[in-house]
């Protein structure tokens, strides 16, 4: 059980990191409409989510309180895999220029 | 079961401790949520891929109606994920009454949300979006769109029923918090993956 004080700190740390999720949301908005396009647009909103999602992952998920073998365990893996996905771009843009 | 009972899982002991000192349950929730963020990301890979090697990809979201849903529809969402985390919250504290509010609370937000997604499906079918066709461009537009926000829309909607079992479960007394500690890590990977969803699908497509 947690104390009074244990739960009001917590809970402040909760509403501190939602404001800040939904104020990066805002700026992804603000950033589709006054900042940029094309591919300065992607890499700024793809920040922000990455930021967004790391918040997510160690504060709402917990997983900066768990272990670090947990940690190391499910995270380099992933984005590996999700690095490695990238692969495709090249066939990309040669279908799109119709090389053979 | 205890939940303490970390060694055994309630079995004869010969099971060795989890190397990650969490209960089985968590740890298959956490290794589901990594198979699944890969899956959405193959996904969302395979969406940028039709669309980079498209010379007319349409970029039919105007700010009124379709941008101001998804705002709308974002906010809900992260306003979701805190209320699951304070239904976790309570529920470890052993506060009964507390964690069935904040998970009806989720619940009733997950509706939401699941409702207002399927009106912007509805409105652009009526507008003549199609899996392999639409007024507007690149076929693929409405195959990428609907699989990408429907798999998602999917897991909204399990999520709601994974809640309800849970809470219904808690609420008896049958389910620990350690539930609830499971499904709210699903909920908030639901949450995730919807700030990529959004930048990704919507927000590079808005009409200008």
């Amino acid at each position: 059980m947690t104390t009074a004080g244990q739960s009001k700190s917590q809970l402040k740390r909760y509403l501190i990191i939602y404001f800040f999720i939904l104020a990066l949301s805002a700026v992804q908005f603000l950033f589709a409409y006054h900042h940029a396009e094309g591919a300065q647009l992607l890499a700024r909103l793809l920040a922000v989510a990455l930021i967004q999602a790391a918040l997510g992952v160690m504060y709402f998920m917990h997983l900066a309180e768990e272990r670090r073998s947990l940690f190391l365990t499910l995270i380099p893996a992933t984005i590996f895999v999700l690095l490695m996905m990238n692969m495709i771009w090249s066939d990309s843009f040669r279908l799109l220029h119709m090389r053979p | 079961m205890s939940e303490s009972n970390l060694n055994t899982g309630g079995h004869a002991a010969t099971m060795e401790g989890s190397p990650y000192a969490i209960p089985s349950r968590k740890l298959t929730m956490w290794l589901f949520i990594i198979s699944d963020a890969v899956t959405f990301g193959a996904i969302l890979f395979a969406y940028g891929y039709l669309r980079t090697a498209s010379t007319d990809w349409p970029d039919p979201f105007k700010f009124n109606p379709s941008i101001m849903n998804v705002m709308i529809m974002t906010f809900i969402l992260i306003t979701s994920s805190l209320t699951m985390l304070l239904a976790v919250d309570a529920s470890k504290a052993g506060d009964k009454p507390r964690t069935m509010r904040w998970l009806g609370l989720t619940m009733l937000l997950g509706a939401i949300f699941a409702g207002l997604h399927i009106r912007e499906w509805m409105g652009l079918i009526h507008e003549g979006v199609r899996m392999f066709q639409n007024p507007w461009g690149a076929p693929l537009f409405g195959a990428t769109f609907f699989s990408i926000t429907g798999l998602h829309l999917l897991h909204v909607i399990s999520g709601i029923v994974a809640l309800s079992v849970i809470a219904r479960g808690f609420a008896r007394g049958s389910l620990s918090a350690g539930h609830v500690e499971s499904v709210g890590l699903y909920w908030h990977f639901v949450d995730v993956v919807w700030m990529f969803v959004v930048p990704l699908v919507y927000l590079v497509n808005i009409a200008r």
